[in-house]
């Protein structure tokens, strides 16, 4: 076929334009959540003390690093599925609340005597978190995944391992509501680990079903 | 033309405007041809292969146009498509090797193509759609009609021809992409 030709079908095709991505992602977003919050009320439910733990320095600031998270990494979430290459303040301000989270450690090792860290860190809830997470960001990921497929990510892999950041970033602040093991140090090793999964099953699946 | 004319294009072809939706896509591809031509030649690929790439780039501006943020220039986004179909097409595809690479050929300037005696991989890959895809896309690019002159043509109505040609260059760029 001649370019010219294909020049002439394209201009006829005109007015079958997608949706801007901006407010497809709107779309996924609203429907993963109301999935996996449903899937959380009815599974898991907030902590009965959540009044109370709400004052808590502890369960504030671990609730503020996952709102965190999960801002900043659906920002990057509406650059994605853009032919162009991440970077810039959207990239950066992923380090905001993995450098809130090293700071609340710090702290927390201050303040804490030595022979707490352990229990601390090992806390009582950890199965729980493991599954929780990944179980809830499902229907978030699958939902990024449906409009990342109809974008034009200039990476699979990295759109796919921003999605798998973004989901579990929001299923870990559902999951925060639940968890009754506040210590940063409980939340430095286990909501990476799941996150971190999610994340990298993200980048595997976004390698093979986001090329276009 | 001066790329800043580009996003203004757009823009009007987004509201349905022909005539700039078609003005904006030549300008493309004759922009862009030089780059691949280069990119090309350089990883030992074959003159004949460049249109190809051209026409996939084209088809990806078209199916992707939603994926431009109309605050921002057009140019760095449409540079993105280039990049990843240059990319894509030294990956996948064989092609046509060319190992004595012409020194002088990276000097010349970007020439209109040879009207091709082959289909090309767009024509190729045309020739596979299913038969309505086929016959609606070849009507429209290769004939040249109309919507309308198309749908009397092919006895079918003009939501249906619509319809057909969106499918069928959807199919076309998913067979590309899977080359």
């Amino acid at each position: 076929m001649r370019t010219d030709d294909l020049v002439q079908a394209l201009v006829a095709d005109r007015a079958t334009a997608a949706p801007p991505l901006g407010s497809q992602f709107a779309w996924a977003l609203g429907a993963g959540l109301v999935l996996s919050a449903a899937g959380f009320l009815l599974v898991l439910g907030p902590r009965p003390d959540i009044a109370g733990a709400m004052g808590t320095v502890r369960f504030d600031i671990k609730l503020v690093e996952v709102l965190l998270l999960a801002a900043t990494a659906f920002s990057l979430v509406l650059q994605v599925g853009r032919p162009m290459a991440v970077r810039g303040r959207r990239l950066a301000a992923l380090a905001i609340a993995p450098v809130l989270l090293l700071v609340a450690v710090a702290a927390e090792l201050w303040v804490v005597p030595a022979d707490q860290w352990l229990v601390r860190l090992v806390g009582t809830n950890s199965r729980v978190c493991l599954t929780a997470i990944p179980l809830m960001a499902l229907p978030l990921l699958a939902a990024f995944m449906v409009v990342l497929r109809r974008g034009a990510p200039a990476s699979g892999a990295v759109a796919g391992a921003v999605a798998g950041l973004a989901a579990s970033g929001l299923a870990a602040v559902l999951y925060a509501t639940h968890c009754p093991d506040d210590s940063p140090l409980f939340v430095a090793v286990w909501y990476p680990i799941a996150i971190g999964g999610v994340t990298l099953a993200g980048a595997l699946m976004g390698r093979v079903i986001l090329r276009w | 033309m001066s790329e800043a004319g580009w996003s203004d294009l757009m823009r009007a072809a987004n509201a349905g405007d022909a005539e700039a939706y078609e003005r904006l896509l030549r300008a493309i591809a004759a922009a862009l041809r030089a780059p691949i031509r280069r990119n090309l030649l350089r990883a030992g690929r074959s003159a004949a292969d460049v249109e190809d790439v051209v026409q996939e780039v084209l088809l990806a501006v078209h199916l992707k146009r939603h994926t431009w943020d109309s605050d921002r220039p057009i140019e760095p986004w449409v540079h993105g498509i280039a990049r990843y179909k240059i990319v894509d097409a030294l990956r996948r595809r064989t092609g046509k090797f060319d190992l004595s690479i012409d020194e002088f050929s990276e000097t010349l300037p970007a020439e209109e193509p040879e009207p091709s005696v082959s289909p090309g991989e767009v024509g190729r890959h045309l020739a596979k759609l299913p038969t309505g895809q086929r016959t609606v896309v070849q009507a429209i690019a290769v004939e040249g009609r109309s919507i309308g002159e198309a749908a009397e043509r092919l006895s079918m109505t003009a939501g249906a021809v619509r319809v057909a040609l969106h499918r069928g260059l959807a199919a076309l760029a998913k067979q590309l992409g899977q080359d």
